[in-house]
């Protein structure tokens, strides 16, 4: 059975992010770029399945400009065996993206899907959903343990949820969403950095998959949250029950 | 050994009358009119006792004198108090773009003028030089009280002896810092860090060379742990995990480089690991891939005295040696000690500073025994420094003969007489106290 893993290349999770003067987004020139951490643990989850036997082949695919090849470097130097870039210059939404993965998915043609929850640049949280929705195939989202039956070709599923856990099972095909204690990603080892110099990184444009990127979504306007004021170190009782009564005003 | 000291001393100035230099100036004269010993304090973080009182010393404590006073954006120079906290000078310079020359593991408590004060070496020394390098310029208190105005700002200045040399490394014995003025590297945007496994220390030494001659001006530290250590972060730090599964290996190197472009700093780095792995200087290794996997990598490095705290009693040595002799000493040690005690090694490699750890089951004379006074002696006969970062403090007061002559000593307690003629200033500390009266 052939995996295959959706992988973002997004601000790097530990970057201080800054807000461009402009309000149109978020500064990126300059600035670390790495792996969706959710999507890390995808490609780790994957990787791991066909570890046990229960997979043939990993394929890593990742969706935007040229540099998003170094995202999937990172994913072959992890251990994936090969790459697909679909190549694309400007931002790609959700929709888009569930849309281009269908198409791939009949040329590539996997038996299981596997994608980061979100991505952490912006949080939207749909295309594992968007894309299951247009296969018609079933969903586990939020997974924090996956466990796969070959014979009945299912996966079991424990999801994440506000109430707690849920377990479900799916028929594969299906398409399942990482959540952060699924596990923890291998680190890319140097005998696997250098394998995957030579692991074939396919590309593919939005034409050549008969798919048309509508721009559905516009961005008006990004702003930071408002400071968290300073908080004020007092010296007396009578001072804080001077505040607490005159300035906030609940005493 | 330090934690069985008791302090005599009953008064601590500090946060609201040590706000400048002039209540400090005030302290200090009115302390030497009536022969009054003074300890400086900071972050107190130092780990040769320097900041411990011994008797009834009056304890300065510098730490509310924080304030940035000034920072330069085009020549990265920023002058700031004594009692700027490492971490917030980094914070601050990060936002402008700019970074601190010196990194240790203590930056979230240690002080910019306790590291001048102990001319602080650090992680990122191989590639950014000592403070005695960075720093351009200070203002001290001396022991009578007068403020000595050494704050410049210029890289370049001959002009007569360059005093505020003198006071970086003084460990407080020759003034109270209470200024700094230090010049900031630019904060470089490609940081890559690589963790590798090595079977003998031989190829440690020869995987330092290769990092110098192949990766060049983009290396910016090479720090080495042995198993002993790797078992100790294992065991100990929370959080951390094998990099480099299933077996230990018997020393690993971390390096890393900082460049301005990711691609070329990247193929750079790959190229010189693939030639180190196929030299058989490394047998296996990782690159972390993000800015998450770098900091784990590093933890595992700088939570080591953490580590070593957590295991228990702890008799530690900082040495500087000649890189081909560093581990020799920890394999004599070892069979010194036998089943005794765990001998733990790390340190910057880079920079040929050993970190030697003896983690013992208790505190014993018998086993102190047969650490001192062989290791410096070890030291001493391979011209080596017993203490390479750390300093002098109170632990190794009398045991600067080790490394230095009688007649460097001499001269050195004539400057202190001359520039604190009561000895109010940090006694016991530093210098042997024969030597100084």
């Amino acid at each position: 059975m052939k995996i295959m893993v959706a992988i973002k290349r997004v601000v790097d999770y530990a970057v201080k992010i800054r807000v461009k003067p402009d309000k149109s987004g978020v500064e990126t020139q300059n600035v670390k770029m790495s792996m969706n951490p959710f999507c890390e643990i995808a490609l780790e989850e994957a990787l791991r399945i066909k570890e046990s036997g229960l997979a043939s082949e990993v394929v890593a695919v990742s969706m935007g400009p040229p540099q998003c090849v170094d995202t999937i470097r990172t994913g072959l130097a992890m251990g994936a065996d090969r790459g697909i870039h679909v190549e694309y210059p400007d931002a790609l939404y959700p929709l888009s993206v569930a849309k281009l993965l269908k198409a791939l998915v009949e040329v590539e043609k996997p038996g299981l899907l596997i994608l980061g929850k979100q991505a952490i640049d912006d949080d939207c949280n749909q295309t594992g959903q968007m894309l299951a929705g247009l296969l018609r195939w079933p969903q586990g989202t939020f997974a924090s343990k996956v466990i796969l039956d070959k014979e009945k070709q299912a996966a079991t599923v424990d999801r994440e949820v506000d109430g707690g856990i849920e377990t479900l099972s799916l028929d594969l095909p299906a398409v399942i969403t990482t959540d952060l204690r699924l596990n923890q990603p291998r680190y890319a080892t140097l005998p696997n950095i250098m394998k995957a110099k030579s692991k074939v990184v396919k590309k593919y444009t939005p034409q050549d998959l008969n798919v048309e990127i509508k721009a559905d979504l516009e961005v008006v306007q990004v702003t930071e949250p408002p400071k968290r004021k300073v908080g004020v170190v007092l010296s007396s009782v009578d001072e804080l029950i001077d505040k607490l009564k005159n300035e906030a005003r609940v005493i | 050994m330090l934690s069985r000291m008791k302090t005599l001393s009953c008064l601590q100035i500090l946060t609201g009358c040590t706000n400048t230099e002039a209540q400090v100036s005030s302290i200090l004269k009115y302390c030497n009119s009536r022969c009054l010993a003074v300890v400086p304090q900071g972050g107190n973080t130092g780990v040769v006792g320097g900041n411990v009182p011994v008797f009834d010393e009056v304890i300065i404590n510098v730490s509310s004198m924080n304030n940035v006073i000034s920072f330069d954006k085009v020549s990265g120079i920023l002058v700031c108090e004594a009692g700027c906290i490492l971490e917030n000078l980094i914070s601050f310079l990060d936002n402008r773009g700019f970074i601190m020359p010196l990194d240790l593991g203590a930056k979230g408590s240690c002080q910019i003028g306790g590291n001048v004060s102990t001319n602080a070496g650090g992680l990122r020394l191989l590639r950014y030089g000592s403070l005695h390098g960075n720093v351009l310029g200070l203002e001290a208190v001396l022991a009578n009280g007068e403020v000595l105005d050494m704050l410049g700002t210029l890289h370049k200045d001959n002009t007569g002896y360059d005093l505020k040399h003198l006071f970086i490394g003084s460990e407080g014995s020759l003034g109270i810092v209470t200024k700094v003025s230090i010049l900031t590297p630019p904060k470089l945007s490609s940081v890559n860090v690589a963790f590798l496994a090595c079977k003998d220390y031989f190829s440690c030494q020869k995987l330092l060379l290769e990092a110098k001659r192949k990766l060049g001006e983009i290396l910016s530290a090479f720090e080495f742990l042995d198993e002993q250590s790797m078992t100790l972060a294992l065991n100990h730090l929370e959080g951390v995990r094998n990099p480099l599964p299933p077996s230990l290996h018997n020393f690993y190197v971390l390096i890393e480089t900082t460049g301005s472009n990711e691609s070329y700093d990247r193929e750079k780095l790959e190229a010189f690991l693939l030639s180190a792995m196929e030299g058989g200087l490394i047998s296996d290794g990782i690159v972390a891939q993000d800015i998450q996997q770098a900091s784990s990598i590093w933890h595992i490095r700088e939570g080591l005295p953490e580590a070593l705290i957590k295991a228990g009693p702890n008799y530690n040595y900082d040495l500087s040696l000649p890189v081909e002799k560093l581990y020799n000493l920890v394999e004599e040690m070892r069979t010194r000690l036998d089943n005794l005690a765990t001998v733990v090694a790390y340190g910057h490699l880079g920079d040929g500073n050993l970190h030697l750890n003896i983690s013992a089951p208790q505190y014993d004379d018998a086993i102190l025994a047969q650490i001192e006074p062989f290791v410096y002696e070890w030291t001493s006969k391979n011209r080596g420094s017993i203490s390479a970062e750390h300093g002098l403090g109170l632990m190794k007061a009398n045991k600067i003969l080790y490394s230095k002559s009688p007649a460097a000593v001499n001269v050195m307690a004539s400057i202190k007489k001359l520039l604190d003629p009561n000895g109010i200033l940090n006694p016991y500390k530093v210098l042997p106290q024969s030597m100084i009266h």
